[in-house]
């Protein structure tokens, strides 16, 4: 899914720049809002095993691979403003250092799987979480549904980008699309897998730092005691 | 608003720990088990006749380049060591940068859009 120097021409690849570089800038705004001392680890936390995660290609067709991108996983657990913006320093680190992803293509590396992906995913997230059951088990199942269908997204953002400033011309872009999608839809599964067990393993363990669980956690412990401890946080400790 | 106390007082360091860990251990050994496999968008631009329109990487001679450590012969060793590298200096520079926007988000709490 990353994008190298070439693929795309170089002002499109500029005005996704600057795309990229405003979702960012309104990321860190509002991100700052709800960051505080002891949050900044997690967030660099979330980064890192992002980053460690993208290093494990599966394979999911004949000759083909994929790797989690984690948007969604990012941002249901820490938020979709510090998630994208985890996605972002990924992409960089890795354009800088280890020549995936090319260096002109980080703009549109960075719309295709920090905006499109963490945020667009974030958004699909919230709307199944709204329409399952308001309970906690739900989360890890919406992160799943948003995180499978945030990388056909971010494959047709590249597309998009393709159809505008792509350097090779004449080429079918339903063709393109179509393949681009399909083979995506694949990944997307392992990408659900992931996210699916990621999120339920720090849901069981710490309920209270899930930012995607925040509303349900205080919903639950509301109705079940009157005191405001969540009741399952002492259950989960071994 | 009153915010539920108890659940925020508790330290992450549990879970800072091992999540930190199992980055190591994902990046400096189970991908050394990844699938060598192109990519979906590598595989599609094969495919679809774009893969030739790839420019070289500029930074494509850097010692981590392609998740390999320059000079090492073996590439399990080579691999492993490059995502232990860069588990680190993703933890590092996401840390720092969180740490930044978390003090300028203080300095202006009534900028909460």
């Amino acid at each position: 899914m990353h994008i190298p120097d070439g693929f795309i021409d170089a002002p499109t690849s500029v005005a996704f720049g600057v795309v990229a570089a405003a979702g960012i800038g309104y990321c860190l705004r509002r991100g700052s809002a709800e960051l505080d001392d002891r949050a900044a680890p997690l967030a660099g936390l979330t980064a890192a095993f992002v980053f460690a995660a993208q290093m494990l290609n599966f394979p999911v067709a004949a000759g083909t691979s994929g790797h989690l991108l984690g948007g969604v996983l990012a941002a249901v657990l820490v938020g979709p403003w510090i998630g994208a913006t985890c996605l972002a320093v990924v992409l960089l680190l890795q354009g800088l250092f280890f020549a995936d992803g090319g260096i002109t293509a980080l703009g549109l590396n960075v719309t295709n799987m920090s905006l499109l992906g963490a945020l667009g995913g974030y958004l699909i997230f919230r709307v199944v979480l709204r329409l399952l059951p308001q309970r906690r088990t739900s989360v890890p199942v919406a992160a799943a549904v948003a995180a499978g269908l945030s990388v056909p997204i971010a494959a047709a953002g590249f597309v998009l980008q393709f159809a505008i400033g792509g350097t090779v011309e004449d080429l079918s872009l339903r063709a393109v699309l179509a393949a681009m999608v399909g083979v995506h839809v694949l990944i997307g599964l392992g990408e659900a897998t992931i996210t699916f067990l990621t999120v339920g393993l720090v849901l069981r363990s710490r309920p209270d730092l899930v930012h995607g669980a925040r509303g349900l956690l205080r919903r639950e412990s509301a109705r079940s005691a009157p005191a405001p401890v969540v009741p399952a946080v002492p259950a989960a400790r071994p | 608003m009153t915010a539920p106390v108890p659940t925020r007082s508790r330290s992450a360091r549990g879970l800072l720990v091992a999540g930190v860990l199992l980055a190591f251990v994902l990046a400096g050994f189970v991908s050394g088990y990844a699938s060598s496999e192109p990519d979906g968008l590598e595989k599609v631009a094969g495919d679809q006749g774009f893969l030739t329109s790839a420019d070289e990487h500029a930074f494509g001679d850097l010692f981590l380049a392609d998740y390999a450590v320059r000079g090492i012969d073996d590439p399990r060793l080579a691999g492993g060591l490059a995502g232990v590298i860069g588990v680190a200096l993703v933890l590092v520079v996401g840390t720092l940068l969180f740490w930044g926007v978390a003090r300028l988000g203080r300095r202006r709490p009534a900028s909460r859009v």
